[in-house]
């Protein structure tokens, strides 16, 4: 038991369906626990073995001060931490209170205002320590789980596609929704991950699996406006589950400035 | 750990639940002086940041509310929305919202009965330990949890957020062959669930019953999941738009949830025995028969057979998909068009934990300017705290460990979503 490598599974500030993912893997849940030591992992076992750990899966956003201290508890004890999903890899959607009052945002939720601590920023859990795999996607996908978490117990490099949705969605065979339908999408910036899912649906990829790598939103963004979005319909598109990666925040706050200009 | 001392049972970090939470327990002169069941949960402030979004983007920025139950959040902003503009989505397009929840109900119920509730009826830490001892009994839950994730993905892309589900519909229909294609394991599914209840049958349950306030959904013609009349088995019934007059939320300190009460301090119990109380004469045949068979009558009041009950709901839900199936038909359009207008609106619907509400309100354009959504366990969480102090005085002879173990138990009764209620779980037992 013990010459098992031990996992370990956080939460921060999420809705859970990340760590999810891993008890959604009915085929694989049972060997999984075999290969691994299940040595804390709250949401699935009452037993909670102190670390280190060898891996650690950590799923959330930071968003109060106790868990800015506990996320360098959680690294000190890890020898290898992945984060997993769209929280915890660019702050989730409600960092959307990075760009609001967090004042205002406590008043329009809690009658009693002063019971609530929080910082003002959902923040992704890189810009608090040292990550050594991010894992994308609202929610990440599975079989990408099992290929993450079987590459660290291998020490080897996880074989996880950096191209874009666009790139997958072509190889899916599916219609392109904008050029056929004038459908907006973000499959031609967004990271691939989740098999172009949305065109396959006939809609437009709204950015689940944050911004890929090289992608030129700007340039979308013209195109977009040319099929008659908003500029504040841009900035919402780009400001939703993955609002704090860069290229995303970074183009949503470019056509911000843009609105404000036309009164938002 | 004699009568006249201080005793405190205290559970830190609440396992087997969706979400972070703790309880504390204080005993003192073997009386129970304080429970306090805790949300820690960060808030995430979903309310305050629908200001603002465009009252399309409601479904699926609620949906990440809950990774567990993203379809009562995606269903509850959908109707409101439509109520909204003034749209009513039937026929083929109506079975469909039902048939997904089918999914969602199976998926969320089998994970909560077998991989988080049942370790607690048989003394293990997890189902993992369970596996070792009960290998066929394990396989077949994730097999018929597995069934659940299926259907989701079918009609919604993947069973965690699906992306298929709009307001007005859906954005792509599924064809009558992808849904043909489920049936064989549907079928295998509806009689797993009855196998696997009529082993649940055999736990042990404790003696504990109490005269709950339930409050569920009600709809003339079938067990419900996206519509009906709120009703009350103290004989209220109102349409979803009162909500508010029969459930008014409080903050509390020791909370980032909200706590929902009804008038006179009565405490709503939602969920499966709620729905069982208010509508089990509308349950599928089976799913009747399964619940006859278990003797459970027309009303149960021991929320440790919560499982069971769950048990019936997923036969309900096996039953209820295939019957939608068989009767499928694909509609010409997968959504019905839905312009804005200003204007307030409610939606809510049956979630596995109960009923999952919400009002928005929309501008001309359709701009959300307000928003309130109210998560099952929110409700329930009061009704948890009652449990444990009904719960832990006859039981306060039990040694420390085996108190905390019943007490978690007595918990998961009600398969508390923290994550939802956010706007909560560590336990602790004081004795003194």
């Amino acid at each position: 038991m013990s010459d098992r490598p031990k996992l370990a599974v956080w939460k921060f500030a999420s809705c859970d369906g990340c760590q999810l993912s891993l008890l959604d893997c009915e085929d694989q849940l049972l060997a999984v626990a075999d290969a691994v030591d299940i040595a804390y992992f709250p949401e699935a076992t009452r037993v909670m073995q102190p670390g280190p750990y060898d891996v650690s899966l950590v799923e959330g956003s930071i968003t109060t001060a106790e868990d800015a201290q506990r996320i360098l508890r959680v690294r000190a004890e890890s020898r290898v931490l992945i984060t997993l999903g769209a929280c915890a890899t660019a702050g989730g959607i409600q960092s959307l209170r990075n760009h609001a009052d967090v004042a205002e945002y406590i008043r329009v939720v809690y009658a009693r205002p002063e019971f609530i601590e929080t910082l003002s920023t959902s923040t992704p859990i890189a810009d608090h320590v040292k990550v050594d795999f991010e894992l994308r996607g609202c929610p990440i996908d599975k079989g990408q789980l099992l290929e993450v978490l079987i590459a660290h117990l291998h020490r080897r490099r996880p074989i996880i596609p950096n191209h874009s949705v666009c790139q997958s969605c072509k190889r899916a065979g599916h219609v392109c929704v904008m050029v056929a339908h004038g459908t907006p999408c973000l499959g031609p910036v967004t990271h691939a991950g989740c098999g172009a899912l949305c065109p396959g649906y006939k809609r437009g990829c709204y950015g689940c699996f944050g911004p890929a790598e090289g992608g030129k939103p700007a340039a979308l963004s013209a195109r977009l406006r040319e099929l008659g979005m908003s500029n504040p319909e841009l900035v919402r598109l780009y400001r939703s589950f993955n609002a704090q990666a860069e290229d995303f925040r970074t183009e949503s706050e470019a056509n911000e400035v843009q609105s404000g200009a036309q009164g938002n | 750990m004699g009568q006249d001392t201080t005793r405190t049972i205290q559970v830190d970090t609440l396992a087997r639940v969706e979400g972070e939470g703790a309880l504390d327990i204080r005993i003192r002169q073997g009386r129970v002086e304080a429970v306090k069941f805790r949300i820690f949960e960060p808030p995430r402030f979903f309310e305050a940041l629908l200001r603002g979004r465009d009252f399309t983007e409601a479904p699926d920025i609620t949906a990440r509310i809950c990774g567990i139950c993203p379809v009562a959040y995606l269903m509850s902003a959908c109707h409101a929305m439509e109520a909204i503009c003034g749209v009513t989505v039937d026929g083929e397009l109506r079975a469909l919202r039902r048939l997904i929840y089918c999914g969602e109900w199976i998926e969320s119920h089998v994970l909560h009965m077998t991989m988080l509730h049942l370790p607690d009826f048989l003394g293990y830490e997890d189902v993992i330990q369970l596996a070792a001892d009960n290998r066929p009994m394990v396989d077949r839950a994730l097999r018929i949890k597995k069934i659940g994730n299926q259907l989701m993905r079918v009609v919604g892309g993947r069973e965690i957020h699906p992306v298929n589900i709009r307001v007005g519909g859906f954005y792509r229909v599924p064809t009558q062959d992808q849904l043909n294609g489920l049936l064989t394991d549907l079928r295998w599914g509806l009689e797993a669930a009855e196998t696997l209840l009529a082993f649940l049958a055999t736990l042990p349950f404790p003696e504990f019953e109490k005269d709950y306030h339930f409050v569920a959904l009600r709809h003339p013609g079938e067990y419900p999941f996206n519509e009906g009349e709120l009703v009350s088995s103290d004989g209220e019934s109102m349409p979803i738009s009162a909500y508010e007059s029969l459930l008014t939320e409080q903050h509390v300190a020791h909370s980032t949830a909200l706590h929902s009460v009804m008038s006179d301090d009565r405490l709503a119990h939602v969920g499966p025995l709620a729905r069982y109380a208010i509508n089990g004469a509308m349950l599928t045949p089976r799913a009747r028969a399964a619940a006859d068979r278990l003797d459970l009558g027309d009303v149960c009041r021991n929320p440790f057979k919560s499982i069971l009950v769950r048990g019936v709901e997923v036969i309900f839900a096996f039953e209820e998909a295939i019957r939608i199936i068989e009767a499928y038909r694909p509609p010409a359009h997968a959504h019905v068009a839905v312009h804005p207008r200003a204007g307030e609106g409610q939606g809510c619907t049956e979630a596995p934990r109960g009923i999952c509400y919400h009002r928005y309100r929309l501008d001309e354009a359709g701009i959300i300017r307000d928003a309130k959504i109210v998560a099952p366990t929110s409700v329930n969480q009061k009704v948890i705290e009652q449990d444990l102090y009904d719960f832990v005085e006859p039981n306060i002879h039990l040694p420390d460990e085996e108190l905390k173990l019943r007490c978690e138990q007595a918990i998961r009764n009600y398969d508390p979503c923290i994550s939802c209620s956010t706007h909560f779980l560590t336990l602790n037992v004081d004795r003194a």
